[in-house]
């Protein structure tokens, strides 16, 4: 089976925030859950650099590590993945996450979360796939249908790479030794324990 | 642990899947979007609707296995990109990656990847509305119709023709832009303008000027051969992001220079190797000081001058004016830094220089654009892959908008107004000249420039002896135009509430509707609800004149109607219908898109767009992967041969098969592959006077250079049928042409042009001899008949160099566009009033990757909204530390006219140098302070209202197409 992974390309990424409202777009996702989001540095200065975030989706996840229902699990083809059902919204995955990826609805009172949200890596859930519960829950299913994540898909400058890690890691290598510069794979060390020598 | 595996496939789960399978069971698109967690504070106002007026928006029926594709384009910038709408039982479930267009190869900005949610319509406008006694009233669309038609007509008679001012739209097809048009001459005025107005007029004036056609010379996707980009006054990674692909992966494949000259270090400019800080409003200086060090070192292509340029000694003088030392002066460029920059620019070629509207929005905007051309005409740089003037045009459809004519200066496709012109179209159109001149007041008005978009409130509110024409303006028809936008919003208000009429045709209310309450409008207004273009199906024309064709992707939602239907519907309520659609057929109010298509081929020979038919765009986007992307080209299938949307010109008709022209100028192709040569437009020769007072006679044509493969090796004049018959080429002409030719003008037929043969034999001619239909001619370095020929520096209106004021002052005070221009008098009473001191900080204005134009529309979209919640200001660390101004924290702005004030937060940040501020001009919906949400329709409201930046910009407009100045200004900011 394929590693799925994500990439962004710092050096290709403008900030022009297409992944966003594509995972908006694909899943309903309501107004104050944000899947993803794009991140930037030094924000006016020179040396400014963008980087789109999402769950990535790590090997070892720290979120289902400290899960005390032990909600996520693994798929063949190494998405994180987790049951709403499962979920007790208690948060611990939002402080191991080193991605700031689970999001919460915020709804009722006393404090309470709801059911946690995140990026599925366009994967869906524990239900069937293809149904109306599962995309209820979790939004689309796209590699159910053979496709990958949209955002990635819709990139406009293509710096957001998603599918196999061998594949994605090929293309970023590339690009690199074509153009000669490339600040690295972010965050594939902390989500992968590996990175891609270029 | 769970466990589930993914390899079987499944059909599609998304929306469709959902509501399919619920189809049967009840569920309707209200519980599903509380199902799945939305807020649906929107559609509370369709429910309480009658069930009748709302059109079923649910999916029904029990197979919704197999959702249906179809194509359209985005409509938020000129890129053009592909839309691929997944749409089920009506309803638009989906998008999917646009892979096979050859232009967005799948992407999308932002804005692309939202698109859907247009047509989600919550915050849409539902159904016609009236201003009664200060409060929103639904009424029908036949009363409104009714009423509007019976109220134009009063005006009408009291007032004159001229006195309703028809404002179109960009976001219109070349179908509605050009429809709009002819709705204006059959009404009988020129006052009908649109968004290229404010965007780039002043390039299309500029560039036209200089070497014919005022478009984009190459395209996007042809970045990608360049070795130096120059960005100067654009900002595509928020406005154009999809472009950034081409110019990006461009750049990492040619290891190219990429310079942004920009006042703010830009999105951008963050991924350029090279990044030049110039203080607003000075590009004519930053442009020279370049071109000053390329003539000290011989940098220039001497051969291309001598053969393609006219005007370079005069030109030469004014670039040697401009020593590091003056530059740096003015500009605050620094010498050594331009001496680099001119370096990769006329040495690592081929370079392109791309700008937007950081160079057109100026009192300078046409001289800016003039001066850009002479950079890349004293390099060689027009006329080849990788070079020229890559414009980015703003709305999706503001290149085609422009070329079918929705403007105050020209009949479609830049015919002019004088009578040869209205000669023209009533022949295309086939109605009798004579009516035409009756619609008018008089023959002159007729051939009048009208009163730009600009200045709308100024020919309201003025003395009715300022405006010359027979009345002030009484009634303002507006059809998707932003009233944010315009910049002098606090005067605008004084028109608003003296206007007898007001129609405003949109999506969405817009700030018209909240602006004019505000303003204490109480009756005549009418709210009429238009389809997105998503609803609608025609043509629209990208940046690179590529042609695309969009279906229909859904029907109009609620009562809103198709842009062509309203348009009809007027004309006959107005009494002519039948003339206007003569060759045009109506289904059921709907005049049929492909019908007005044709009849614009039949009459666009002057910019090509004659051989566009519907036939040969539909099967372009039915077989976009025939397409290479560099290229553009068709490498097989049934447009083999063919550039991408057959850009512009393409030329006959659509039987000669002009393949279209990718890259304008081109002499290193035949004219049937796409060549071209600078169009001979400006005469053949003109008199110059020589220092000892005697005159000679200069050729205006090319020397010794013309396109592949052309009979004529050397410059020649437009092709009329005295030419042919010169060159003995009369004889190829048929019987037929010949007599259409005869038709066209009895008395002399000799006189008929490619422009005018309508026909299309002399062109076909022309170019069965290698030869481009208008002409082989010289760029004009020296554009004789423009206010400035060669450009000059000019300080903006509102300017904190009283120093530099004296030596480089506007032009002065003069009538144009039927409208006294006041700029010098307004400059010089700043200097005297020490108006620098109030307000020492310089305001710019630009875009948000998120938004587009005065972004109701954009606002309204909760996925895009969510992502830019506040109106802000962008201040520099040191003008905030003065201040005493926390970032985060709301200040006031406070301009320069009218104790105009606007209340933002304040973004505290280096991307702006000190002395600068800058705010998006996006939002809308607040006034000095002021949330306007109540005065919108309940449940049309945007979703994020702020305060306008043009609230705070001022007087100033371009001598040459009255372009307004919102990119320098001047204000002060306080802490709130």
């Amino acid at each position: 089976m394929a590693r799925m992974k994500f990439l962004c390309d710092a050096d290709r990424c403008i900030e022009c925030n297409a992944c966003v409202t594509a995972c908006k777009n694909e899943h309903e996702v309501p107004w104050g859950i944000n899947r993803r989001r794009v991140v930037t540095l030094n924000d006016g200065k020179p040396g400014e650099r963008s980087i789109s975030m999402a769950c990535m989706h790590c090997t070892d996840a720290p979120c289902a590590a400290v899960c005390p229902v032990n909600c996520f699990y693994t798929t063949a083809d190494s998405v994180v993945l987790h049951s709403k059902d499962l979920c007790i919204g208690c948060g611990y995955c939002f402080y191991a996450c080193p991605f700031g990826a689970p999001q919460y609805p915020k709804v009722g009172n006393f404090g309470s979360r709801g059911k946690m949200d995140k990026c599925t890596f366009c994967a869906g859930g524990p239900e069937a796939d293809g149904s109306k519960e599962e995309f209820e829950k979790y939004g689309a299913n796209r590699l159910a249908e053979g496709k990958l994540p949209l955002c990635a898909e819709m990139c406009s400058t293509k710096s957001l790479l998603a599918g196999d890690s061998d594949v994605i890691a090929q293309i970023y290598k590339e690009r690199v030794s074509r153009r000669g510069y490339g600040s690295g794979a972010w965050g594939w060390q902390t989500a992968y324990r590996e990175s891609i020598a270029t | 642990m769970l466990i589930k595996r993914t390899e079987r496939q499944t059909r599609r789960s998304n929306l469709a899947a959902t509501v399919g399978n619920h189809a049967d069971g009840g569920l309707d698109r209200r519980s599903f979007l509380r199902r799945s967690g939305l807020v649906a504070t929107g559609l509370a106002t369709i429910g309480a609707l009658p069930l009748a007026t709302v059109r079923k928006a649910e999916a029904a029926g029990p197979n919704m296995a197999g959702a249906t594709i179809r194509k359209s384009i985005c409509t938020h910038c000129s890129v053009g990109c592909t839309v691929i709408a997944e749409v089920s039982n009506g309803v638009w479930v989906g998008q999917e990656p646009a892979w096979d267009s050859p232009i967005n190869r799948g992407s999308h900005c932002a804005k692309g990847a939202a698109v859907r949610e247009l047509v989600g319509g919550e915050r849409r406008l539902k159904y016609p509305m009236k201003l009664t006694n200060g409060q929103w009233q639904r009424v029908s669309w036949d009363v409104a119709i009714n009423e509007i038609g019976d109220k134009l007509m009063a005006i009408r008679e009291k007032s004159g023709s001229d006195s309703v001012y028809w404002l179109g739209s960009a976001k219109m097809t070349d179908e509605g832009a050009y429809l709009f048009r002819k709705l204006g001459a059959f009404w009988g005025t020129n006052n009908t303008d649109h968004q290229a107005r404010i965007c780039h007029s002043t390039t299309v004036t500029g560039v036209a000027n200089t070497w014919g056609y005022g478009a984009m010379t190459n395209s996007y996707t042809d970045i990608r051969n360049s070795k130096t980009q120059m960005i100067m006054g654009g900002n595509p990674a928020e406005a154009h992001p999809v472009s950034l692909q081409h110019l990006l992966e461009g750049a990492e494949m040619n290891k190219a220079n990429v310079i942004v000259v920009d006042p703010r270090l830009t999105r951008t400019a963050a991924h350029a190797t090279e990044y030049v800080r110039i203080r607003p409003g000075t590009d004519i200086p930053v442009l020279y000081g370049i071109m000053w060090h390329i003539i000290k070192n011989g940098w220039e292509d001497k051969e291309f001058i001598r053969q393609r340029v006219y005007g370079y000694e005069d030109a030469r003088k004014e670039m040697e004016k401009w020593s590091p030392e003056e530059v740096e002066r003015v500009s605050g460029v620094p010498g050594a830094q331009l001496a680099r920059v001119a370096k990769m620019f006329a040495t690592e070629k081929p370079s392109t220089l791309i700008w937007c509207m950081g160079q057109t929005q100026h009192t300078v905007g046409t001289a800016n654009v003039r001066a850009s051309c002479m950079l890349l005409l004293l390099t060689g740089n027009v006329g080849g892959p990788g070079m020229g003037a890559n414009i980015f045009r703003g709305h999706d459809n503001v290149q085609g908008a422009t070329d079918v004519g929705l403007d105050i200066v020209t009949l479609p496709f830049y015919y002019g107004l004088a009578e040869p012109a209205w000669k023209h179209w009533s022949r295309a159109w086939e109605v009798d000249y004579n009516y035409l001149l009756g619609r008018f007041d008089d023959k002159k008005i007729m051939e009048t420039t009208g009163i730009p978009l600009t200045r709308w409130f100024d020919a309201v509110i003025l003395a009715k002896d300022q405006v010359a024409q027979k009345d002030n303006v009484k009634a303002m028809f507006v059809q998707g135009h932003a009233s944010n936008s315009i910049t002098r919003i606090p005067d605008s208000l004084n028109g608003l509430k003296a206007l007898e009429l007001l129609v405003v045709a949109d999506p969405h209310p817009t700030t018209w509707a909240s602006l004019s309450v505000q303003a204490g409008r109480k009756e005549n207004m009418y709210l009429l609800p238009i389809a997105s273009q998503f609803e609608c199906k025609g043509s629209r024309v990208a940046s690179n004149r590529a042609m695309q064709w969009g279906e229909q992707i859904v029907k109009p939602i609620f009562e809103s109607k198709d842009d062509l239907e309203v348009m009809y519907l007027i004309a006959k309520k107005c009494g002519f219908a039948d003339p206007m659609f003569k060759n045009i057929k109506v289904d059921n109010n709907l005049p049929v898109a492909e019908d007005i298509l044709r009849e614009m081929n039949r009459g666009s020979w002057s910019t090509g767009y004659c051989g566009q038919s519907p036939e040969r765009i539909k099967s372009h986007m039915a077989h976009q992967a025939d397409f290479d992307m560099l290229t553009q080209r068709a490498t097989k299938g049934p447009n083999k041969g063919d550039y991408y949307g057959l850009p512009w010109p393409c030329w006959g008709s659509p039987e000669v098969r002009h393949p279209g022209t990718p890259l304008l100028y081109n002499t290193n192709l035949a004219a049937m592959d796409g060549g071209g040569v600078f169009r001979a437009r400006f005469g053949i020769e003109r008199e110059e006077k020589r220092p000892d007072g005697t005159t000679v006679k200069v050729s205006l044509l090319a020397d010794g250079n013309a396109s592949k493969d052309s009979e004529i090796k050397d410059g020649y004049p437009e092709f009329t049928v005295g030419v042919l018959k010169k060159l003995g080429w009369d004889k190829d002409l048929t019987e037929a042409e010949l007599a259409v030719i005869t038709k066209v003008n009895p008395a002399a037929p000799d006189t008929v042009s490619w422009s005018t043969d309508l026909s299309g034999g002399v062109q076909r001619v022309a170019l069965k001899h290698g030869c481009i239909p208008y002409g082989n001619g010289k760029a004009r370095m020296n554009a004789f008949g423009l206010p400035d020929p060669i450009p000059v520096h000019r300080e903006p209106i509102y300017t904190p160099r009283l120093d530099l004021v004296e030596k480089y002052p506007t032009l002065p005070d003069a009538k144009q566009f039927r409208l006294p221009n006041i700029g010098f008098s307004v400059q010089k009473a700043a200097v005297e009033r020490g108006i620098a001191k109030q307000f020492p900080l310089i305001l710019s204005s630009g875009r948000l990757v998120e938004y587009e134009g005065g972004g109701e529309e954009t606002r309204s979209n909760k996925w895009l909204a969510e992502l830019q919640q506040d109106m802000f200001i962008e201040i520099n660390p040191a003008d905030a530390a003065e201040r005493g101004i926390k970032d985060g924290g709301w200040v006031w702005v406070l301009g320069t006219e009218n104790s105009s004030k606007a209340k933002v937060k304040a973004l505290v940040t280096e991307r702006v140098g000190k002395g600068v501020a800058w705010m998006p001009f996006h939002f809308g919906g607040w006034f000095g302070g002021e949330d306007l949400r109540g005065n919108y329709p309940a449940g049309a409201d945007p979703v994020v209202l702020g305060e306008s930046a043009n609230t705070i910009t001022s007087y100033g407009y371009d001598p040459a197409t009255g372009m307004q100045e919102p990119k320098v200004t001047l204000c002060q900011i306080r802490a709130a």
